[in-house]
């Protein structure tokens, strides 16, 4: 390998980053937006189920057990089984969608259930009503498991999301399709190591939110 | 016939010869390399988690595994397996394959051990027993519903991942999905798809199965075990421990 440091054969062609940044940055942007999206619409579907589930506790096994379902089916076959009836794009999301709602479920259950009844029993004694108790003592109580859930589903959908790039969503993932197609690693590289980097700041960002938001449950250890 | 129609025949027609060699064989080849992998990450994972976990030591180390598992795309890494090992087919795909199937195992096995409740290693202690008679009769028994609650979730993985080996040159059941794409043969691609799909519920159903048949009757309860997601660490100790199917 007797050849200048920096070049097309060599792992990061910093050159080519740089020719390419345009790319790149719209690429991460499309690799977000899909995250966000379906990891939002997995909480805003997850969120009702679970607490319903958390009230009726006969609903929460049938949840678990499709829930896990739904996760067990690879991602490829998932994507392409829905695409005979939606656009790759409804596709992507639903699937994407579909795999946050086991953990989002169970972390919103285990959160709510680990609220102690004491604190419950007061609320009511103080004239809270069920909505009122769920917002204001149940919802906070809850939240770092709740996070924890958000966040798990994030760095999970961030990878999966690489993986839409074969029917065509973009992403980070068409950069390592790109460098797998022309056998050449700079794309490859960029592509997998902002995945991990954007995987590694959601997860610190959510946590900060959580600590933002409950500002109460910061522990110095 | 509508398209599901077109479905079924295709999966007729090829279920034995035909496109690819035959379904039949497929699955049998995607079968072979992901319990291959499985068992080579269980070779690699499980002497350091049980050591540690025996010892009650390298809590960070389980949990850094547990989180960088989770960061890599599957895809990313089989790709770059291909560039790193510098070949294609079975090569790259059993080095991702394993490097995938490592963490639940060695996270799962880790945490499973050093659950185990301090006063039932005391009293065995108390009972005469050594260190490795503790091992293999309580520490063991009570964290294989945790154990195999990871080879459960690293299966998972390694079964929809070995769907994407086609892409570095690998065979397996991918092949009539990935190659239905680029020829736009919407029917391969869905009884592709279908295939996968049962074939990797079957394996966790099957999985769940020993799990029954092997887990000590003592330790079954009604809610299934489910893997630990050591990421989720939060500062409240009943939440620790949660969940990644």
């Amino acid at each position: 390998m007797i050849e200048a440091a920096n070049g097309p054969d060599s792992w990061i062609w910093w050159e080519w980053v740089g020719d390419h940044q345009d790319e790149i940055l719209s690429r991460l942007r499309e690799h977000i937006s899909l995250t966000v999206l379906s990891v939002a619409l997995g909480v805003l579907i997850a969120a009702p189920l679970a607490i319903a589930a958390s009230r009726r506790r006969v609903l929460y096994t049938p949840l678990l057990v499709v829930g896990s379902i739904l996760y067990t089916i690879p991602s490829l076959a998932a994507f392409v089984l829905l695409l005979p009836w939606t656009s790759r794009r409804e596709a992507a999301l639903i699937v994407l969608t579909s795999y946050t709602i086991l953990v989002l479920v169970r972390n919103i259950v285990t959160g709510l259930d680990g609220v102690p009844a004491d604190i419950k029993e007061a609320a009511q004694g103080m004239g809270y009503s069920p909505l009122r108790m769920l917002v204001r003592i149940e919802l906070p109580i809850a939240l770092p498991s709740i996070v924890a859930g958000i966040r798990i589903a994030t760095v999970t959908n961030v990878g999966l999301v690489t993986v839409a790039a074969l029917i065509g969503q973009g992403g980070l993932g068409a950069l390592i399709n790109d460098g797998l197609r022309r056998d050449f690693s700079t794309p490859l590289v960029v592509g997998a190591t902002l995945s991990v980097a954007l995987a590694v700041a959601l997860d610190f960002g959510l946590l900060g939110v959580q600590y933002l938001a409950a500002p109460w449950q910061r522990r110095s250890r | 016939m509508g398209f599901l129609g077109d479905v079924f025949s295709w999966l007729g027609d090829n279920w034995s010869g035909g496109v690819g060699g035959g379904i039949d064989h497929r699955a049998f080849e995607h079968l072979q390399i992901s319990g291959l992998s499985v068992l080579i990450a269980l070779v690699i994972a499980l002497p350091p988690a049980v050591t540690l976990g025996h010892l009650r030591r390298g809590g960070a180390l389980a949990i850094n595994v547990a989180n960088i598992g989770r960061a890599l795309p599957s895809f990313a890494i089989l790709v770059l397996a291909l560039q790193i090992t510098n070949r294609i087919g079975v090569v790259p795909t059993v080095v991702a394959l394993v490097a995938l199937a490592i963490p639940p195992i060695f996270t799962n096995t880790y945490v499973g051990l050093r659950e185990v409740d301090p006063e039932i290693r005391e009293s065995a202690a108390g009972m005469g027993m050594r260190g490795t008679q503790v091992l293999a009769r309580i520490e063991l028994p009570m964290a294989f519903p945790l154990i195999m609650a990871g080879i459960r979730t690293s299966t998972v993985q390694v079964i929809a991942t070995a769907t994407l080996a086609t892409l570095v040159g690998w065979g397996g059941l991918g092949y009539y999905i990935i190659v239905g794409l680029r020829l736009n043969d919407n029917v391969q691609v869905f009884g592709g798809a279908l295939v996968v799909v049962v074939l990797a519920l079957l394996v966790d159903l099957g999985l769940a199965g020993v799990q029954r048949l092997l887990v000590p009757r003592g330790l079954r309860t009604a809610e299934p075990r489910w893997a630990v997601d050591a990421a989720i660490k939060t500062e409240e100790p009943e939440a620790e421990i949660v969940v990644a199917a």
